[in-house]
């Protein structure tokens, strides 16, 4: 009992003041179970690797924004060198925020809350603007060939997805919205209905791979019209990206999140160390994966980098 | 035989105040709250102690802690109430309903959220008391069922999102509000900023900005479960009901009333938590509260409470609360990588409550 306790005491004694120097914490709310955002933390972990900053990944277990703010205000008192979030929720994350900056932290923002960023004082935002990206998208199918188009809305409600959809109608031209649930069986169904009846169709954009572009791809298979219409996708799975390898999708877009986690906290040591801060918002994507680079970005998908 | 008249009655123990405090229940769960904190100190940031560090841990693990309290009370009632993270985010959405979609003022969204619970509580006691089935599985049953209401109910309010926001534009200036958020005594905080006797940030305002409305509550609600536990004949009687449900019965104790109340008192708990965090963020969401049942009842078990009813204390599951509330932050200000977070909380779960089974069992001599 009494060497226990001496060993406790010396414990502390010697634990006193262990703060590190360049100290960056990066608070998400992509729980570290989630495929897409074990690939922000391995772009966390290896901008620490490149830099020699400490680096800490921190994340709630669910999706829970009040948990959130508690973590970036546990994150504020140990006064780091910089704070890299995601703001799924500007209204309830907003105030933990403003008091970072307001103890003179630099924030910059990564992957959702790109558009609120600013009117909460962090510097600038890293991330996919999703209207642009669906004009990218668009330009690019339109480019192909493409007259007619739908674009899958499995979460209609949800302002990311829709914006997606606005921007593709932008940059493509004639778009009609498809409402869907997010069951790949009602996907499919529905996307066969649409086929079905409208046979001047020549694109699909669906807004998640597994979720609505693979099912597309099948329910295109099902009405009799593969290689005369054209699949793309928001993000990437698999399945999908070896379907374009097969040619049956055009391509997919990659949102690169690993940039979402490696160039914040790369922006944030510079700073620490020079002064040096990018003049406004970094877009991480899109990035069109088509049949010359999806055999590689299956590759790297599969060791978490893309 | 004259026996002296001043002598001790030899048929009473005689305890020293010591030993009998070591006999609470409590004790295990401030014992483990001990060991937590000192693994804290040797392994985490100092900032982690300081005035806003601790009101940074204590902030969660008061939202917890009230929803423990009415866990702990259900408990040693003799039933379980796995609903209260579905209740949570049920609440959450009547109240978010109320005052942005009916746009009514506080004075009316609080009591009609409160009503609304008292029913779910209700609804709850009556199915377990008429079918005498497990209350775990009725409970249950509400877990899903409430979780489904939440989203359904969230996007008939909001055309198709799964979160209401605008909360706090429409209650701005309410005169409510300072009861049920945002931080009180926050004109003393600034004072002792000014007096240079807590950290400030740089612009002179205290990092402690004041304390939390929710740690208030978590306080004054322990007080008085402990209060009516240990000095009402309610606290009695939910002893006697958890202990042995049909002696209570032969005794003359009112079971069906109490269970109902305690049903009512957790999902009333639930929705307390769902005003303060609603009001706080601003916005409510179909995710409020997940998995906090589990939390709660985790929590009342650290607090001494035992699974099998008729013993544990409101103090107990207070302590409990807290060790959670630090094992989930404290997290955060250690080096320890994030992936690690669910082994590490397990881990210091398990440890507080086997070092609280020894305690209990050394100090009350069970073999």
């Amino acid at each position: 009992m009494k060497k226990t306790l001496l060993a406790v005491v010396a414990a502390i004694a010697l634990s006193a003041g262990t703060a590190a120097a360049k100290n960056i914490i990066v608070v998400s709310h992509g729980q570290a179970n989630d495929p897409f955002w074990s690939v922000v933390k391995n772009g966390v972990d290896l901008v620490a690797k490149h830099t020699g900053a400490t680096v800490s990944y921190r994340a709630p277990e669910t999706f829970d924004m009040v948990a959130m703010a508690a973590l970036i205000d546990a994150a504020v008192n140990q006064a780091p060198a910089g704070l890299v979030v995601s703001i799924p929720d500007g209204d309830a994350l907003g105030p933990a925020i403003r008091r970072a900056v307001k103890a003179g932290i630099p924030v910059i923002s990564m992957n959702s809350g790109g558009d609120v960023a600013q009117s909460l004082g962090v510097r600038l935002h890293v991330g996919q603007s999703e209207f642009d990206a669906g004009r990218i998208a668009g330009q690019r199918l339109a480019s192909m060939g493409g007259t007619t188009a739908l674009c899958v809305n499995h979460e209609v409600g949800n302002v990311s997805l829709d914006k997606r959809c606005e921007g593709f109608a932008k940059g493509f031209g004639k778009v009609t919205v498809l409402p869907t649930s997010n069951d790949p069986a009602d996907v499919r169904a529905r996307v066969r209905a649409a086929l079905d009846s409208n046979p001047a169709i020549d694109t699909i954009l669906t807004l998640g791979a597994a979720t609505a572009g693979e099912p597309a791809i099948a329910a295109v298979q099902d009405a009799g019209r593969g290689g005369k219409v054209k699949v793309a996708t928001f993000d990437m799975s698999a399945g999908f990206l070896k379907a374009v390898s097969e040619g049956k999708a055009a391509f997919a877009i990659d949102q690169q999140q690993f940039l979402q986690g490696y160039l914040p906290v790369v922006f944030l040591a510079l700073h620490a160390e020079y002064g040096l801060i990018p003049g406004g918002d970094v877009p991480s994507g899109p990035n069109l994966v088509d049949k010359s680079t999806a055999a590689k970005v299956v590759d790297l998908s599969a060791r978490g980098i893309r | 035989m004259a026996a002296t008249s001043d002598s001790a009655d030899e048929r009473l123990q005689k305890l020293s105040l010591l030993a009998r405090i070591m006999k609470r229940p409590e004790l295990g769960s401030v014992a483990g709250l001990v060991l937590v904190t000192i693994f804290f100190i040797v392994t985490a940031d100092p900032a982690m102690f300081s005035l806003a560090g601790v009101i940074n841990f204590m902030t969660p693990a008061a939202q917890l802690g009230i929803l423990a309290l009415g866990a702990a009370l259900l408990m040693i009632g003799g039933e379980f109430d796995l609903s209260v993270g579905s209740m949570v985010a049920f609440a959450g959405l009547v109240f978010g309903v109320t005052l942005v979609v009916f746009g009514l003022p506080l004075i009316l969204a609080i009591p009609l959220t409160f009503a609304m619970a008292a029913l779910c509580g209700v609804l709850n006691a009556q199915i377990v008391l008429r079918t005498a089935l497990p209350s775990f599985i009725v409970t249950l049953a509400f877990l899903f069922i409430l979780r489904g209401l939440t989203l359904v109910g969230l996007k008939w309010a909001t055309g198709g999102s799964t979160q209401l926001r605008g909360i706090k534009q429409v209650i701005e200036g309410d005169w409510l509000l300072p009861l049920f958020s945002g931080r009180a005594f926050s004109g003393t905080f600034q004072w002792l900023a000014d007096q240079g006797w807590i950290e400030t940030f740089p612009n002179g305002a205290p990092r402690a900005a004041g304390i939390p409305v929710e740690i208030l509550w978590f306080l004054a609600l322990t007080a008085i479960a402990t209060w009516v536990l240990l000095r009402t004949p309610w606290g009695n009687w939910i002893f006697a009901v958890g202990g042995d449900r049909n002696a209570a019965l032969n005794s003359g104790v009112p079971v069906r009333k109490v269970k109902t109340a305690l049903f009512v008192l957790t999902a009333c708990c639930a929705a307390l938590v769902a005003i303060i965090t609603v009001l706080e963020a601003g916005s409510t969401d179909a995710r409020r509260g997940f998995q906090k049942e589990f939390e709660a009842i985790i929590a009342a078990v650290i607090g001494g409470a035992l699974l099998t009813g008729g013993y544990g204390s409101a103090i107990g599951a207070f302590f409990g609360s807290i060790i959670f509330g630090m094992v989930m932050i404290g997290l955060t200000y250690t080096q320890i990588d994030q992936d690690w977070y669910q082994v590490f909380l397990g881990s210091m779960l398990l440890i507080a409550v086997v070092f609280n089974n020894a305690i209990r069992k050394r100090v009350t001599g069970e073999r």
